[in-house]
């Protein structure tokens, strides 16, 4: 004990040696990594962003006040512009928001059940079921989106026992379809979805509707105005960490999805490896994020909103 | 006043009419949850009007017994019956029920209002009507300025209020109260006691309350049904269960006693002799309890009334002698510890009528405690 309050006594006398009060010594280190592995990458993105595309090594021009040109060359016309020029960039962005936002309904839809059905389960049950929903993440991701290869294919499962049943004579065209593309966007997505649904369900006092029964409300009817209506956060919650990975998702549509399936984190990868145009790529990461930010500034509000709200 | 004009013209005792009919039937309820039985084989008839209490300690089946009247169990058999109809096969939301919950349960994203309008709105009440009666009864708990409040904006007695007003509004034939002052603090407690009893006249609502506080029962109910292992151990107003409890339970649970083990001398229709080596003296008490002669019996004498003096008195009856062992002063009151000769010790009320008496009874004193024959009771379980 005296040797641990020494070592402590020792470290505070250093840090306030060099000026830090002992109090931001615990808050730097997520400071630092947040600077480290997010702030500094960002900002060599956005430079690459404003730089031209050149054949060279890197394949990016230097933005630097003494260049040949004499002064700082800033390229906003080539890759922003080309971001709202070429229908590609915004039309796969588009469509990126229009899947992820199907995905994120079929997962409320399929997941809101599931999580409820885990919350009012026995005690005992529900950690077994919590471990079922967990459990996919022991296996990688990218192995996991490649079964799905083997499922959908045309000689593959599906359609084998489909053919053998006879239900089917030919097989039925699933791979590299936008069908595919939710498939697997809404299996590997479930369980964020279930997570954020099932802590706040489990949490919800029952005798809330209770007291709905007692002043008259039927079941089904308190369903909505009580259970859904206080589930709002988890819902919110569910919905954000289901919308926002699936805008960027690249493994899933590159994988499963067939050439017409433009989601903008393919676009990126394209712009990055094949047409090997850093900046313009950098530009779209750059627009996809700030693009991004909107939904998840709302739905920080929202959270504070609640915990203003709560207990 | 239209609230006077509401008042129903009820009996003060109908539970002594053979001729009244009872609001609200149990008959030989019983619930069991797999083995553990909560409740067990309970009848009990509840009149119009009335403030029934079901008081006992934790696990004796009070509460499960009103979650039955609310129709959120079901009996495993018996029948329960409100104002004539059966209720076996009716759903709690269509009882004509209101139960105030323990944990208030409170609809958190609800304003206070709409709290209150909740159960008038499933009935379709419509606006004029429905702000008009939401309105009244905020009025009647007095939360008018705080209708736009959600209730975690509101202290815990506030909260308890809406509570109140969400199961008074729809004027239920029955409201239940699930430990209705538990979590307010000794003085709102007595001023809601009273708020309590004030409002259930006003109304005429048959209310039922489920307390563990015999206190809370003692204040507010006509009568007070005590439970004990799921079964009720006795029915009657708050004096026939303090003064005339039928079994020791009852006696311990309601107020403080002191219970002296004795043997039965004689047992006349006028008169009970108990020998009873605990207390040092033979009791004498002034009516009889009908037992053999020989049986063991329990002699339960409350505090206040036991008579403490430093004179040393001889009497054949009903007469004690022992030491002073400690006192607690509290003010109106002052309880002296007692340790008889017999080694058994007990606890003396006394009023402090006289301000720092010169003869003032202290610690160690020998003293004498008398009591009349009319005092104690004598139990025989």
């Amino acid at each position: 004990m005296a040797r641990h309050m020494l070592w402590a006594d020792k470290l505070t006398n250093f840090l306030l040696a060099i000026g830090i009060h002992p109090r931001w010594a615990v808050i730097i280190v997520p400071y630092l990594w947040l600077t480290l592995f997010f702030l500094i990458p960002f900002l060599i993105v956005l430079k690459i962003s404003f730089a031209y595309s050149t054949i060279a090594q890197p394949p990016y021009t230097h933005i630097n006040p003494d260049s040949d040109n004499g002064g700082i060359s800033l390229n906003i016309s080539d890759s922003y512009g080309r971001l709202i020029n070429d229908w590609l960039y915004i039309g796969s962005y588009l469509n990126a928001i229009r899947m992820a936002a199907v995905s994120t309904v079929l997962c409320l839809l399929l997941g809101y059940p599931m999580a409820y059905g885990m919350a009012r389960a026995k005690p005992s049950t529900r950690n077994i079921l919590l471990m079922l929903v967990i459990l996919p993440f022991w296996t990688s991701f990218l192995i996991r989106v490649y079964a799905w290869i083997g499922l959908l294919k045309n000689n593959g499962v599906i359609n084998n026992i489909l053919m053998s049943l006879g239900i089917i004579h030919d097989p039925i065209p699933m791979m590299n379809t936008d069908f595919a593309v939710y498939v697997g966007i809404l299996y590997s997505y479930l369980p964020f979805m279930i997570l954020p649904l099932y802590a706040n369900l489990e949490k919800m006092d029952l005798s809330l509707l209770e007291a709905a029964a007692d002043l008259g409300c039927k079941p089904l009817k308190a369903f909505f105005v009580i259970t859904v209506r206080l589930s709002a956060p988890g819902i919110v919650a569910g919905s954000m960490l289901v919308f926002i990975p699936a805008v960027g998702e690249y493994v899933i549509p590159e994988l499963l999805g067939g050439p017409n399936t433009q989601m903008i984190g393919r676009t990126l990868y394209n712009e990055f490896f094949s047409n090997r145009d850093w900046p313009t790529a950098s530009a779209i990461a750059i627009a996809v994020l700030v693009l991004l930010v909107g939904p998840l500034m709302v739905f920080q509000r929202y959270q504070d909103k609640q915990m203003d709200g709560a207990e | 006043m239209a609230a006077e004009k509401q008042r129903p013209q009820t009996q003060l005792t109908p539970w002594n009419d053979p001729q009244a009919v009872p609001y609200i039937r149990i008959e030989h309820v019983t619930k069991k949850f797999g083995e553990f039985v909560a409740v067990n084989d309970v009848s009990l008839n509840i009149y119009r009007g009335e403030l029934f209490s079901l008081l006992g300690g934790s696990g004796c089946g009070k509460t499960t017994l009103l979650r039955m009247l609310a129709g959120f169990e079901t009996p495993t058999s018996g029948k329960i019956y409100i104002d004539g109809v059966d209720m076996a096969d009716i759903p709690p939301y269509e009882r004509p029920t209101n139960m105030m919950f323990q944990s208030y349960a409170l609809f958190p994203h609800m304003t206070v209002e709409a709290n209150v309008a909740f159960g008038l709105k499933q009935d379709g009440v419509k606006d004029p009507e429905l702000k008009e009666r939401v309105s009244s009864i905020l009025e009647l708990v007095k939360l008018t300025q705080f209708a736009k409040r959600k209730p975690h904006q509101l202290s815990g007695g506030q909260r308890q209020r809406v509570a109140l007003a969400r199961s008074l509004v729809k004027q239920p034939k029955l409201l239940l109260l699930d430990e209705p002052l538990g979590a307010l603090d000794k003085k709102l407690r007595e001023a809601t006691q009273f708020e309590l009893m004030n409002i259930q006249d006003r109304l005429g609502i048959t209310f039922i309350v489920v307390t563990h506080d015999q206190e809370e029962a003692m204040t507010l109910s006509s009568r007070i049904g005590v439970m004990d292992a799921g079964e009720i151990v006795q029915i009657g107003t708050p004096q026939e269960i303090y003064e005339y409890p039928n079994n020791k339970m009852v006696a311990d649970f309601i107020g403080s006693v002191n219970l002296f083990e004795g043997q039965i001398v004689e047992d006349e229709s006028d008169h009970v002799l108990i020998n009873s080596p605990d207390a040092g003296t033979d009791i004498y008490i002034d009516h009889g309890i009908s037992s053999a002669p020989g049986a063991k019996v329990w002699v339960a004498i409350r505090p206040e009334k036991l008579h403490i003096t430093k004179e040393d008195q001889q009497h054949d009856v009903n007469c004690m002698k022992g030491a002073v062992k400690g006192i607690a002063y509290m003010g109106n009151l002052s309880i002296y510890l007692i340790e008889l000769d017999s080694g058994k010790q007990i606890k003396v009320t006394q009023p402090n009528q006289i301000r720092a008496a010169e003869n003032a009874i202290d610690w160690d004193d020998r003293v004498t405690l008398t009591f009349h024959p009319n005092s104690p009771v004598a139990l025989l379980s």
